[in-house]
C-alpha cells in the first residue's frame, strides 16, 4: 500500500502523436466499455426494480401502466405475511432446505472422500455413474419413486420424499465435494496415518477443517437447490396445503389473487430475497463452488 | 504368513471403501437403479394406479409416438429451445463475460448485478416476467408503446412465448457469465501480444486466439445448455399457468403447454401423463425417451471435455 503512495509521481513528459491517439483510444474504449456496462446492468437490474416497486402499489394503480408507486403501500407486505398459509410454506421451506443440507452434506462427505482419495477397482466407473446421475432430471424415475412413497409407503402430502434421499449422498455435491478434496495433498493424509489415524479419524480430524471452504459451496449450492424446489413439492406435497414450499405456494398465490399484481409481485419478493441475501453473505463460498465444478480446478 | 496378512489387509481396505461408499451405494440402488428398471417395465404395461397392472408390449410406445397429441409439440418446442435459446445464451454469456472483463471501474459492482438474476428461484423470476410481459399492463409492453413499438402477446401469443422465455433465460445468464470469465482470464496474455505485434486487428485477435482458447468452454456451454434445456420444467410451465390463468387447487385441470402448446417441454408430459392422465406407462416412456438423450449428451460432454473435471453447476 505504501509502496503506491510513495511511488514518485512521473512528471509527465512531451506526449509523442501516437501516443496521444493510443491514449485517446483508451479513453474511448473505457467509455465504450462502460456505457455497455451500464446498459447490461440496465437489462439485469430493471425487472427487480420495476417487480419491487409494482409491489408497493395500492390495488387500483397496480392495474395501471404506471411504473412508480402514487403511494407507498408497505402494507401489502402485511397482507401477504396475513394470507392463510404463508408463514406455514415459509417454515416447510426453511424444514425442507436445512435438512436437506444437513443430510447431504453428512452422507456426500464419505463418498467424495473414498472417490477423490481411496485406490480401488471401479472408481472411476463410480465417478462416471455420479456424473451421469447429476445429469438426469428427476422426472426420468418419478413414476416408481411416486408409487413406493404415496402407495408403499403411504407419505405423500408430506415433506418426507424429498428429505430423506437427501440422506444418501447427491450426485452433485459428491462430485463438487471430490474435485475440492482432490486439490488437499496426500502428504497430510499420510502424516495422519503415519500418526496412527484411521480414515475415519484422518476424514474427521485432517481432511474436514481443510475442505470448510468445499463444504460451504456444497450446503450453499443444496440449500438454493431445495428452495427452488417446485417439481418435487408439486409431486409430493400438492394434495396437503400443510406442506407445500414457498416455491410450490407462490404459484397457488398468484390464483387467489387473479389480478392484484401488487400481492403477488410482493410474495416473489419475499421468495426471493432469502436466496439473495445467503448470496451476499456467502459470495465467496459460492463463487469457489462454480468455479470449481463449472472449470478445470 | 505374510500372504496372509496381506489378503485380510486388502479386505479390510475393501470394507474401509464400502463403508465410505455406502451412503451412496444404498441411494444409487434405491433411489436410482431400482426406479430405473421400474420404470423401463412399467413402460410394457397398462397401469393406471389402481387396477393391477396389465401386460401391453409396446402399445404404449405406439400410442406416445403416434396418438398422444402432446409429444410432437414437445419434440419441436424443445428442438426450437435447443438451437435458438442455447445459442443466443452462448453468444450472449460469451459477450457479458467479454465485457466484464474489459470494465475496470466498478467491477465488482457489475459482476454482482449481472450475476443476481441467475439466482431468482424459477418460480420467482417466471412470476416476475409473466408480470412484466403482461400483455396490456405489463412495463414492457408501456415501454415499448410509449417509443411508438409493436407490444406482442408473450406468454399469451402462441408465436411470442418462446422469446419470451428465451428472454427469461438471457436475463439468468449468471453461469455463463462466471464460465466464460474464467476462461477468457486464462487465456495466455503472450499470445495476445504476439498477435498485437502482427498487426491484427481487433476482431482477429478475437477469432485467432480468443476463441481457439476457449472452444472447450464453449462446447462445454453448449452441451449442458441444451441437456438444461430438454429438462427444463418449472419455467414454461408456471409460464404456461399464469398466462392461462388457471387457478392452482383440487379438481382444476389444466391443459399443460399454454397458449396452444407452444409452451410444451418433455417433462412436463411425464407429469401430464403420470399425474393427470393416470397412464403410467405411457408417462414412463416419456421417462425414457429424456433419460436417453440426456445420456446421449453427457455421454458426449464426457467424452470432449476430456472426462471427468468438466461438469456442470447448478442451482
Amino acid at each position: 500500500m505504501t509502496d503506491v503512495l510513495d511511488r514518485p509521481v512521473t512528471p509527465s513528459a512531451p506526449v509523442a502523436p501516437g501516443e496521444r491517439t493510443a491514449r485517446r483510444r483508451a479513453v474511448l474504449e473505457w467509455i465504450a466499455v462502460h456505457s455497455l456496462g451500464v446498459a447490461a446492468a440496465l437489462f439485469f437490474t430493471l425487472p427487480f426494480v420495476f417487480v419491487f416497486l409494482t409491489s408497493l402499489m395500492s390495488d387500483a394503480q397496480a392495474l395501471s401502466r404506471d411504473l412508480v408507486p402514487h403511494t407507498w403501500e408497505w402494507g401489502n407486505y402485511r397482507k401477504v405475511f396475513d394470507t392463510p398459509g404463508f408463514l406455514t410454506w415459509w417454515k416447510n421451506t426453511l424444514v425442507y432446505a436445512s435438512a436437506g443440507t444437513v443430510l447431504t452434506v453428512v452422507s456426500s462427505v464419505p463418498v467424495a472422500y473414498a472417490l477423490a482419495k481411496f485406490r480401488f477397482r471401479g472408481r472411476s466407473l463410480c465417478l462416471m455413474l455420479v456424473i451421469s446421475m447429476m445429469m438426469l432430471p428427476p422426472q426420468v424415475v418419478i413414476i416408481p419413486m411416486y408409487l413406493f412413497w404415496a402407495k408403499q409407503l403411504d407419505l405423500s402430502g408430506t415433506l418426507w420424499p424429498l428429505i430423506v434421499p437427501m440422506a444418501f449422498g447427491d450426485a452433485f455435491s459428491v462430485f463438487l465435494l471430490r474435485q475440492f478434496l482432490l486439490t488437499i495433498p496426500d502428504e497430510y493424509l499420510d502424516a495422519a496415518r503415519v500418526d496412527g489415524c484411521g480414515e475415519l479419524r484422518t476424514l474427521l480430524r485432517v481432511v474436514l477443517p481443510m475442505a470448510r471452504p468445499g463444504i460451504a459451496a456444497v450446503a450453499i449450492f443444496q440449500f438454493f437447490t431445495a428452495w427452488n424446489d417446485y417439481f418435487g413439492p408439486q409431486i409430493y406435497a400438492s394434495e396437503n396445503p400443510g406442506a407445500w414450499t414457498l416455491s410450490y405456494g407462490l404459484e397457488s398465490f398468484k390464483g387467489a389473487h387473479h389480478t392484484d399484481w401488487n400481492l403477488t409481485m410482493a410474495a416473489t419478493v419475499l421468495v426471493m430475497a432469502p436466496v439473495i441475501l445467503v448470496f451476499f453473505f456467502a459470495q465467496k463460498a459460492f463463487v469457489r463452488g462454480v468455479t470449481l465444478t463449472g472449470v478445470k480446478g | 504368513m505374510t500372504t496372509l496378512t496381506l489378503a485380510a489387509k486388502r479386505r479390510r481396505a475393501a470394507l474401509r471403501t464400502l463403508a465410505f461408499l455406502s451412503p451412496w451405494l444404498i441411494g444409487f440402488a434405491v433411489f436410482f437403479a431400482y426406479p430405473l428398471l421400474s420404470t423401463v417395465y412399467f413402460s410394457f404395461l397398462h397401469y393406471d394406479g389402481f387396477r393391477p397392472p396389465t401386460w401391453s408390449g409396446t402399445k404404449n410406445w405406439t400410442y406416445v409416438a403416434e396418438n398422444y397429441p402432446l409429444f410432437w409439440p414437445a419434440v419441436r418446442n424443445t428442438l426450437w429451445l435447443g438451437l435458438v435459446t442455447v445459442s443466443l445464451r452462448v453468444v450472449f454469456g460469451l459477450g457479458v463475460g467479454l465485457l466484464v472483463t474489459k470494465i475496470k471501474t466498478g467491477t465488482g459492482v457489475f459482476r454482482t448485478l449481472f450475476y443476481l438474476p441467475y439466482l431468482a428461484p424459477p418460480v420467482a423470476a417466471t412470476m416476475a416476467f409473466a408480470f412484466l410481459l403482461n400483455p396490456g399492463t405489463g412495463p414492457v409492453d408501456s415501454l415499448l408503446e410509449r417509443a411508438g413499438l409493436p407490444a406482442p402477446g408473450w406468454f399469451s401469443d402462441p408465436a411470442w412465448s418462446k422469446p419470451a422465455l428465451t428472454l427469461l433465460a438471457l436475463w439468468g445468464v449468471g453461469d455463463l457469465m462466471v464460465l466464460f470469465m474464467a476462461a477468457l482470464l486464462d487465456v495466455p496474455q503472450e499470445q495476445y501480444e504476439a498477435a498485437e505485434l502482427d498487426g491484427a486487428s481487433a476482431w482477429q485477435r478475437f477469432r485467432y486466439v480468443t476463441l481457439p482458447n476457449i472452444a472447450p468452454i464453449v462446447l462445454f456451454a453448449v452441451v449442458t445448455g441444451v441437456i438444461q434445456t430438454m429438462q427444463c420444467y418449472t419455467q414454461p410451465l408456471i409460464a404456461g399457468k399464469v398466462a392461462s390463468g388457471v387457478i392452482q387447487g383440487a379438481g382444476t385441470r389444466f391443459e399443460p403447454g399454454y397458449p396452444d402448446r407452444s409452451t410444451l417441454t418433455l417433462p412436463q408430459l411425464v407429469y401430464n401423463l403420470g399425474f393427470q392422465r393416470f397412464d403410467y406407462g405411457a408417462a414412463c416412456v416419456v421417462a425414457l425417451v429424456l433419460f436417453a438423450l440426456s445420456m446421449l449428451f453427457t455421454a458426449v460432454l464426457m467424452r470432449r471435455g476430456g472426462g471427468l473435471d468438466l461438469a456442470g453447476d447448478r442451482p
